[in-house]
């Protein structure tokens, strides 16, 4: 069951970076689990904390105008590389309900949907904007999935365009697979011509 | 009726159209493994729902494994567990599984192919990226994450949104030296690693179709490094010679009739793709990346860039970045990098043909004194095609380890790791930080260079050598 996205409001955290893959995102000693739960702490273990395994006070998550951040802004490509959705757990359990990026990688974007994480989509100069807004300290904003609208107190107002299927799903928590069981006639009448 | 080869298996597999964009499409190929399968299995038993058609799903453990001695338990108690979890589902829910004793074991990508169930014209999915290699036999093939995975074990189709197309043109004839690798590499850095993103690349060109299946499978295998959700390449008599006798295939009357229909799985000629590319395959010398990501790459006669001079303050950046990364000082000539470790294997380089190109390279000769180099063999039947050829012996002979089949240094899931700062030849896919081990530095390569590599103990030009 995805966990429902109408609107949020939070505050930003910034990662001015491109073409962050999931093996950053989790790195793979992580992915022996067999649960769905425990990735948070390992977020971009590689950057966050040191070879020692304290934080690294150099990494923006680990600043203190990121404490309780819950969306990422970033550059683009987002999610590239490996499939694993251990990354959008990953993401989801630290405390992220979206990340804003010029772009993304494909399979990420559906994993995020899967998953209660909204991908925003902006054009790179308004994203640019959002990274440069948060020098000044802290930054908060409210995202409408309902009416794909990002705004803030101080006037930043601008559309994005979800993805239509995938934003049904996070609109209404939908459980896909019960959802898709409801067309099991169609499924059936499928197989029947392509035996 | 002017279709693409990719949008033929796309309208042939819509179960039902759920909105404009998005399609419920039949799944006739899922391929599972040890890492991404444990909680969509969880998810069905929470539900108490079925997986609706095993036989039409195939399993293996590759990721997590060691690629040492097989007689021995699996060292590490987590791994060994997820690989005992994927067992008793396959177990539970009737679906074959190539198991570590099994002598079909083997990199998914690899065992696909070569039993036969790969096939032109299916709709494959796998919840691993490098799904896109299966594409090389005109097949619909692509990569899902886990909740994915659980709809289609339930459902047997994806709900999918309809990618655009992009036809990706070789032409001309390459070079000697110049591998299936090199021409994809090529094409990561010229259109950039999202350069594909939404789109499934259909390859076509007269270099495209002298290749063999390998070289094929090696092509489609990194479109993903493109960002492509796919890779395809039109079936034609070397795909058909591929499969004919493999343990899946039809034989007889059921052989010559999915042939006749294969043949129909290519575009027309008056098929539009929604981009282009051309590249002219007589151009495009040994590629090796010298950064962290796939398309930062150049000729094996190059030298490392000079971030200052690139275009964007976001691509200066991320080259600076990806330099200290990688312990690299622009204009460096790439030929003539030290390298500690070399790595040929992976779902992109560790068939049979990659095995006998690179002994080619190093038979009869030594790897150099500080280099430690293993061969990974793609799968357990690659394995003991190799040995029966003498494969291993000339690796072993010049001084590379032989192993177990399995992803290995690909990942590092298994302890096959790169040290901090140890710099790799790798066949693999992906030079990403820290990929091949915390602080690992990966430079991507043909299996043919990295045997040189090997051999010379700093990255070479394969041609000249
Ligand atoms: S060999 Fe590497 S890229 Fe291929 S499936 Fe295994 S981990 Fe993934």
């Amino acid at each position: 069951m995805v966990k429902p996205f109408t609107q949020h409001r939070g505050r930003l955290v910034t990662l001015p970076r491109r073409d962050v893959d999931t093996d950053q995102i989790i790195p793979k000693q992580f992915l022996k689990g067999i649960e769905r739960t425990g990735f948070g702490p390992a977020l971009f273990c590689d950057w966050r904390y040191r070879p020692d395994g304290s934080p690294d006070p150099g990494f923006e998550l680990n600043s203190p105008a990121a404490e309780g951040a819950t969306i990422l802004v970033t550059g683009p490509n987002f999610g590239c590389g490996s499939s694993r959705e251990h990354a959008v757990w990953a993401l989801a359990e630290y405390g992220f309900r979206a990340v804003i990026a010029p772009s993304f990688a494909d399979i990420f974007t559906s994993n995020c949907y899967r998953n209660g994480l909204l991908p925003v989509r902006l054009p790179a100069p308004e994203v640019d904007a959002l990274i440069r807004s948060t020098e000044g300290g802290i930054h908060e904003l409210t995202i409408d999935l309902e009416k794909q609208l990002i705004t803030d107190d101080r006037g930043f107002k601008t559309g994005f365009r979800a993805d239509p299927y995938g934003r049904e799903l996070l609109l209404r928590g939908l459980d896909e697979i019960g959802r898709t069981l409801l067309d099991e006639p169609s499924i059936a009448a499928y197989e029947r011509r392509h035996p | 009726m002017t279709k693409t080869l990719f949008e033929r298996v796309w309208a042939s597999h819509v179960v039902k159209q759920l909105t404009d964009d998005v399609a419920l499409l039949y799944v006739d190929l899922h391929l599972i493994h040890e890492v991404t399968s444990p909680q969509a299995f969880a998810g069905l038993k929470r539900e108490g729902r079925a997986v609706r058609r095993p036989e039409r799903t195939l399993a293996t453990v590759d990721h997590s494994i060691p690629t040492g001695d097989r007689s021995l338990p699996i060292a590490d108690a987590v791994a060994a567990r997820q690989v005992d979890v994927l067992g008793g589902n396959a177990r539970e829910f009737g679906i074959e599984l190539f198991d570590l004793t099994s002598p079909g074991q083997g990199i998914v990508h690899v065992i696909g192919p070569e039993l036969g169930a790969t096939q032109p014209g299916m709709v494959i999915v796998c919840g691993d990226s490098h799904t896109a290699t299966h594409g090389a036999f005109g097949a619909f093939a692509i990569g899902i994450g886990t909740s994915e995975v659980e709809h289609v074990l339930a459902t047997q189709c994806i709900a999918l949104s309809k990618p655009r197309t992009l036809e990706a043109r070789f032409t001309g004839s390459r070079g000697p030296g110049v591998g299936a690798k090199d021409l994809i590499l090529a094409l990561i850095g010229k259109i950039g690693t999202a350069g594909a993103t939404g789109h499934v690349i259909e390859y076509t060109g007269e270099a495209i179709r002298a290749l063999s299946m390998e070289e094929r499978m090696t092509v489609c295998n990194m479109s993903i490094e493109a960002g492509a959700r796919a890779g395809m390449i039109a079936p034609d008599d070397v795909t058909f010679a591929y499969l004919k006798g493999r343990p899946r295939v039809h034989t007889g009357e059921a052989w010559t009739k999915d042939v006749a229909r294969w043949r129909r799985l290519r575009s027309n000629s008056g098929a539009r793709y929604d981009t282009q590319v051309m590249l002219d395959a007589s151009r495009i010398g040994p590629q090796v990346t010298w950064g962290t990501t796939p398309g930062m790459v150049a000729d094996i006669t190059a030298r490392v860039p000079d971030p200052a001079a690139l275009g964007t303050d976001a691509e200066r950046h991320a080259a600076q970045r990806a330099l200290q990364y990688m312990g690299l000082e622009p204009g460096t000539p790439l030929a003539g990098i030290p390298i500690d470790r070399v790595f040929l294997g992976s779902c992109t380089n560790a068939r049979i043909e990659d095995l006998r190109a690179a002994a080619g390279v190093v038979r009869g000769r030594h790897v150099a004194a500080r280099v430690r180099a293993m061969v990974v063999p793609g799968s357990q039947r690659v394995k003991a095609q190799a040995e029966a050829e003498g494969l291993d012996q000339v690796f072993r002979e010049a001084g590379f380890e032989w192993r177990n089949a399995g992803c290995s240094m690909c990942l590092g899931m298994n302890d096959d790791i790169l040290g901090a700062g140890e710099r790799c030849a790798a066949t693999s896919n992906r030079n990403f930080e820290g990929r091949q081990g915390r602080g690992g530095r990966t430079h991507l390569m043909s299996p043919m260079m990295a045997a040189a590599a090997a051999i010379e103990g700093h990255l070479v030009d394969v041609r000249g050598w």
